[in-house]
């Protein structure tokens, strides 16, 4: 019987390096995480005693206007791009589908890439290059249509906008590519059958390709709310959060309250309450996403 | 379709197709540019007089032309180790019933939401108690949250085609389970391990937020090179999209290389 049990250790060992690895630097840290979180840590004063002080920092984080303000400037800011990505997303995966122009459909497709593949840090860069009040193309290309020259990244409401823009040219590449992996699961016949009924571009989107588009819209809504909760290369190096904290989102808030304030106590307090919506996020993802395979 | 709803499709293509290229372009038109060219206002669309003068400035005395080899030696030591890792655990949810497997699965995706700050934090403390600060090592290690349950995802996919018979054939042949894994199973699954592979390197590649905590002078890699021109009245646009450009490059070629994948990778394979 040294077959059937040495069969039944097998898949242990061959994953048992990964899951320790990913205990060690994945939920080690977490858990190091939650215990700083109960505790006073200033990374500046590393002689003051590092008391335990039960709730108090979830509490502080919880009554600060600050973090909640950075909250909302998160929703706020998932808001704006969700709705242009999935809308110029449809479009460009519509126009992908059809047939005939196959030459620039197929240029098209391969410059959705660029976007996808910029490092963030260097959209940040681009960003503030295009964006410069001086000497930015944008200003000039505003000008060429008679407005006048905006100061982008001087003024809160044009900097989120900026960021948000950036944000969009990156992202909705990835929308495009999901939706059109939707459009292509339609059955063919069905398709053609609709455009025989003499149904139109909108009653064929609405009743025929929308059921198979629903699974990618999901995914799409799940993993941008989870990215723009993550949303940091971005914003650090075009804006570093300002003007003031006009474009300070959630991460690259905690990011200045542990390591330019240095209070690691109540930041790994703020990385908890944040983990919490990332793990509700994932079940979610998993629930309504791998449906066939859960 | 008539000649005009033709017309009309072509240019909306042609208009999206500028739209994803355009600050691609200024990137590099911009690091070709002479540095007057580069300020000037109006800007000019394309450089007028192309200089490579940038480029030579900051691989060489703006310290990127090491950067970019830091990024180098952690992209690949990342990629090399999430693989040892990886492709066993993968091989093992494709090949295998067990108890808890699916909760297993879960946990791999779930990483694909963590949000890197989450374990920028601790991860800084430990990494300083251990005097692990500014060393390749510790990227290496720490970019395995995301490497990792990459390559299992897209591993473990590409296994499930391998036909069970080869195995049983490999059987009779007298090849133990180990040998099935590195002989059999390998070789047959090559094409996916390379795509995975592709996905570890660019996302190391693209890292910001860990190395910028947890990386100094000596070990700085190419993001956060980038990121320290930005400081000063007088920015360097020319050697910072030189710069940029020479980040982007490298990952643009791997990324049209696996295109065709480009979204299984970033849905976890939800969406093919």
């Amino acid at each position: 019987m040294t077959g059937a049990r040495s069969e039944r250790w097998t898949p242990v060992l061959f994953l048992a390096p990964a899951v320790v690895a990913l205990l060690a630097i994945g939920l080690y840290p977490l858990l190091l995480a939650l215990t700083t979180s109960f505790r006073t840590y200033l990374v500046a004063k590393p002689n003051l005693p590092k008391d335990f002080v039960g709730f108090a920092n979830y509490a502080a984080v919880l009554g600060d206007p600050t973090f909640w303000q950075a909250l909302g400037r998160t929703f706020l800011f998932l808001l704006v791009v969700l709705p242009i990505e999935l809308a110029v997303g449809l479009a460009i995966a519509l126009l992908l589908h059809q047939p005939g122009l196959s030459l620039l459909r197929a240029l098209l497709r391969l410059s959705l890439v660029i976007p996808l593949a910029t490092t963030f840090a260097v959209v940040g860069l681009i960003g503030r290059l295009m964006f410069n009040d001086q000497f930015g193309v944008v200003n000039h290309l505003l000008g060429i249509v008679g407005i006048a020259p905006v100061q982008w990244l001087g003024q809160p409401t044009t900097a989120f906008l900026a960021v948000a823009l950036m944000d969009i040219w990156q992202w909705t590449p990835f929308v495009a590519l999901v939706l059109l992996a939707g459009l292509t699961m339609v059955p063919a016949e069905i398709e053609e059958a609709a455009k025989l009924d003499a149904g139109g571009a909108w009653a064929i989107l609405r009743h025929i390709q929308l059921p198979f588009l629903l699974p990618g819209i999901t995914a799409v809504l799940i993993l941008r709310t989870a990215d723009i909760l993550k949303l940091f290369d971005l914003i650090f190096v075009m804006t570093r959060g300002g003007p003031g904290s006009a474009t300070e989102l959630i991460a690259v808030y905690i990011q200045r309250i542990g390591f330019r304030v240095f209070d690691q106590g109540i930041a790994s307090a703020q990385a908890i309450l944040l983990l919490i919506v990332t793990i509700v996020l994932s079940r979610l993802y998993i629930r309504l996403v791998y449906r066939e395979v859960a | 379709m008539s000649r005009g709803a033709r017309l009309l499709r072509a240019a909306a293509i042609l208009a999206l197709t500028l739209f994803c290229l355009f600050p691609f372009y200024w990137m590099v038109a911009t690091s070709l540019k002479t540095t007057a060219e580069a300020l000037a206002s109006p800007p000019t669309l394309w450089p007028h007089a192309p200089t490579l003068e940038h480029y030579r400035v900051a691989l060489i005395d703006k310290g990127v032309g090491p950067s970019l080899v830091n990024s180098l030696i952690v992209a690949v030591g990342t990629t090399g180790l999430a693989l040892a890792l990886g492709l066993p655990a993968a091989y093992a949810i494709a090949r295998y019933e067990f108890r808890l497997k699916r909760d297993l699965w879960f946990w791999f995706i779930s990483h694909r939401m963590l949000s890197p700050i989450c374990v920028a934090l601790p991860f800084f403390l430990i990494a300083r108690s251990l005097g692990l600060i500014d060393t390749h090592l510790v990227l290496i290690l720490l970019y395995l949250t995301f490497n990792l349950p990459v390559v299992i995802w897209i591993c473990a996919d590409q296994f499930r085609s391998v036909p069970v018979e080869l195995d049983e054939a490999a059987v009779i042949d007298g090849l133990g389970r180990f040998g099935i894994f590195w002989r059999i199973a390998i070789p047959l699954a090559a094409p996916g391990i390379v795509v995975s592979a592709i996905f570890s390197f660019i996302f190391s590649w693209n890292e910001l937020l860990f190395a910028l905590i947890l990386t100094r002078a000596g070990t700085r890699t190419a993001p956060v090179a980038a990121t320290t021109f930005m400081s000063g009245y007088e920015l360097p646009w020319g050697e910072i999209m030189a710069t940029g450009t020479l980040i982007v490059l490298p990952v643009t070629v791997f990324a049209l290389l696996v295109s065709r994948h480009l979204v299984r990778g970033l849905t976890m394979g939800a969406v093919k």
